[in-house]
């Protein structure tokens, strides 16, 4: 079977038809951008269920539809504890217990916060590392989508990257902040719109659910693990040699699910960034809540076709493309499935929600990255105490400079295989340690700067050693690992290796933050702490609103289903 | 921010299930092989369709009432 496929002339249309609506959005937005806040902030005046959306849909980049497809396909089921255990408890907990600090201190952005909280070289810390993580994550955004226009359509593959990075430049550079928010819920519709068709289509045709999970027995046999490994998310974690991730249950529970899952949702501007632009602070709890919803519902959408894929392979209905090593190229799943079973018409809005997917995942990192570049860095470092229009002015270069570098970064990300190991990756060295320096700021008001800082650096620098000192089975000395020159111990898989560099990386933080703030003084006072501390913040006055936009009441409804999920799907 | 973000979503979705149910129901069945003989594009512009229609009525709605 060919690797590439031919779009017909209705599928450039309904392409074409995506991007002028994208460009619309941006262009119909420019007049209402009049200040820095318009530009950074949505003017705070968005409702709950657009921010929601966006707030999931800047997640949707490259590594949420090709990487989770392409780990449904190699590692089954199991690649559903990104979203049950890695995803849903963390933006619940978002939602009921960090947004209250996060809207209602009225910082522009995370690193503000930590400013507020802790001190000035916190923030600088934060801000830095975070600037260069989303410049990373938007380049491999990039990257990602051009290689698949080459491989896909033999679009050359500098013009895809540029036209790519042109597109998502012209319209945050148009409407900003709001721009970016409207059309990700457009690209959430597309996403949802293009591939829901695909896994019925693919479940349908071998056999449903019981079908797939008997063909999906030969495919664990071959490698050697038992018959339902591919099928049940719980019952093979006892040890990592029982699973194709290579993981067991507390490595997996802890590293995913607690550091990098709340260090991620909790913590990025990038997602966080969609909750406080939302017109109320109800709204702004309820942003995370109500993206939870179709949050837990996206296996059935992404990880499922992977699965459907493998097992069509396995039993030589389909052929996925090899990589130059002979072994199979997972990321191609999606695109070989849309091949395989969409016609002309549904195969254009098809292949439209991929091409959406990257853009929004580059346009979250562009808008969180001209927000802190402006604020955190540029207003707070360098140019300080000048005009509206000239941090608007600022906002708007920050987004052509992002862009440029994202291209830079996008020639960078050629040399992995697995895009999301990359993501997680980064987000273990910069993210993981960040948790524990939120969580004991919010909760324990002794903590203070100097904790804070040498805490996160600490912590960072513990994950890169970790990283350095430990190598996965099977890879070489190198960007992989053990490039400290000594190798520790060795992993079962890289997946394994990132989930434990973000366990030590926490632990290391959060030890390290609670004994150098024992050791030296307060330097906040109780009252500069007030709304940034549980303790010494008033709850809220219950707003008036139905039963069903109580923040209590949907977190509540969301941790029943994702927990059903998690049984029915043992 | 004044553009109810239901009116984009509205027209595209309403043009892109007009343009499937359209090219389905002009196509050529054997093009529905690969779908499982299924004419996925009329059944699935009709769905987009609903949606784009319903967006489009809900903007309406807010727009008669005057709210933004």
């Amino acid at each position: 079977m060919p690797l590439s496929f031919t779009l017909a002339p209705i599928d450039y249309v309904i392409l074409a038809i995506y991007f002028l609506f994208v460009l619309g959005i941006g262009w119909a937005l420019k007049s209402k951008v009049t200040g820095s806040a318009d530009f950074f902030l949505s003017g705070r005046s968005i409702p709950g269920w657009i921010t929601g959306l966006a707030f999931l849909s800047a997640n949707l980049g490259a590594q949420e539809v090709m990487g989770m497809a392409a780990s449904g396909a190699q590692y089954g089921i199991t690649t559903s504890h990104f979203y049950w255990i890695g995803a849903i408890p963390a933006m619940v907990f978002l939602g009921l217990f960090m947004m209250p600090f996060y809207y209602g201190s009225k910082a522009h952005s995370v690193p503000e916060y930590l400013r507020m909280r802790y001190d000035e070289k916190t923030r600088a810390f934060n801000a830095g590392t975070f600037a260069v993580m989303t410049i990373f994550s938007s380049g491999i955004s990039l990257y990602a989508l051009a290689k698949l226009l080459e491989v896909l359509l033999g679009w050359n593959f500098h013009f895809s990257v540029l036209l790519s990075g042109a597109i998502v430049l012209i319209y945050i550079f148009l409407g900003g902040l709001t721009s970016a928010i409207y059309n990700e819920v457009l690209q959430f519709f597309m996403i949802v719109f293009g591939f829901a068709p695909l896994a019925y289509l693919g479940l349908k045709d071998v056999g449903g659910w019981t079908g797939l999970k008997a063909r999906l027995i030969p495919v664990a046999q071959e490698h050697h693990f038992a018959p339902g490994t591919w099928t049940e998310s719980w019952r093979h974690l006892g040890a990592a040699s029982a699973n194709p991730m290579g993981v067991e249950w507390f490595g997996l529970a802890m590293g995913l699910g607690f550091v990098l899952s709340f260090g991620y949702w909790c913590t990025d501007f990038l997602v966080v960034q969609r909750a406080m632009a939302a017109d109320s602070m109800s709204s702004a709890r309820r942003t995370p809540l109500i993206a939870a919803f179709p949050k837990m519902l996206f296996p059935f959408l992404v990880i499922l076709p992977g699965m459907v894929a493998i097992a069509l392979v396995q039993g030589r209905h389909l052929s996925l493309p090899a990589n130059a090593d002979g072994s199979l190229n997972y990321n191609m799943v999606i695109p070989v499935m849309l091949a395989r079973y969409f016609p002309p018409g549904l195969l254009g809005l098809g292949f439209t929600a991929l091409m959406a997917s990257f853009m929004s995942g580059m346009a979250g990192n562009v808008t969180a990255f001209n927000t802190v570049w402006t604020y955190d860095l540029y207003q707070s470092y360098i140019a300080p105490k000048r005009s509206d229009a000239h941090y608007l002015w600022m906002g708007r270069m920050a987004t052509i400079f992002g862009v440029l570098v994202s291209v830079g970064a996008a020639y960078l990300a050629a040399k992995f295989n697995n895009i999301m190991n990359l993501l997680q990756l980064i987000f273990a060295f910069v993210n993981a340690p960040l948790f524990a320096t939120f969580l004991l700021g919010m909760f324990w008001r002794r903590a203070n700067g100097n904790g804070a800082f040498f805490g996160l650096l600490g912590g960072t620098l513990c994950a890169a050693a970790h990283h350095g000192l430990t190598l996965p089975a099977g890879e070489a000395v190198g960007i992989k690992g053990g490039w400290l020159g000594l190798v520790l111990h060795t992993y079962p898989s890289e997946m394994a290796q990132n989930f434990w560099t973000a366990i030590f990386a926490f632990s290391t933080c959060f030890l390290t933050t609670a004994a150098v703030s024992l050791a030296g003084k307060h330097n906040r006072s109780d009252a500069e702490l007030k709304g940034l501390v549980y303790s010494l913040t008033p709850k809220p006055a219950a707003e008036i609103e139905p039963w069903y936009q109580k923040p209590a009441v949907l977190a509540g409804i969301v941790l029943a289903a994702t927990l059903a999920l998690n049984l029915i799907f043992a | 921010m004044d553009l109810d973000l239901r009116w984009p979503l509205g027209l595209i979705f309403t043009l892109f299930g007009a343009i499937l149910t359209g090219f389905g129901l002009m196509s050529d069945p054997s093009l529905y092989r690969r779908s499982l003989d299924i004419n996925v594009n009329t059944v699935w512009g009709v769905v987009v369709l609903i949606f784009g229609l319903a967006m489009l009525g809900l903007a309406f709605r807010a727009k008669k009432r005057g709210k933004p």
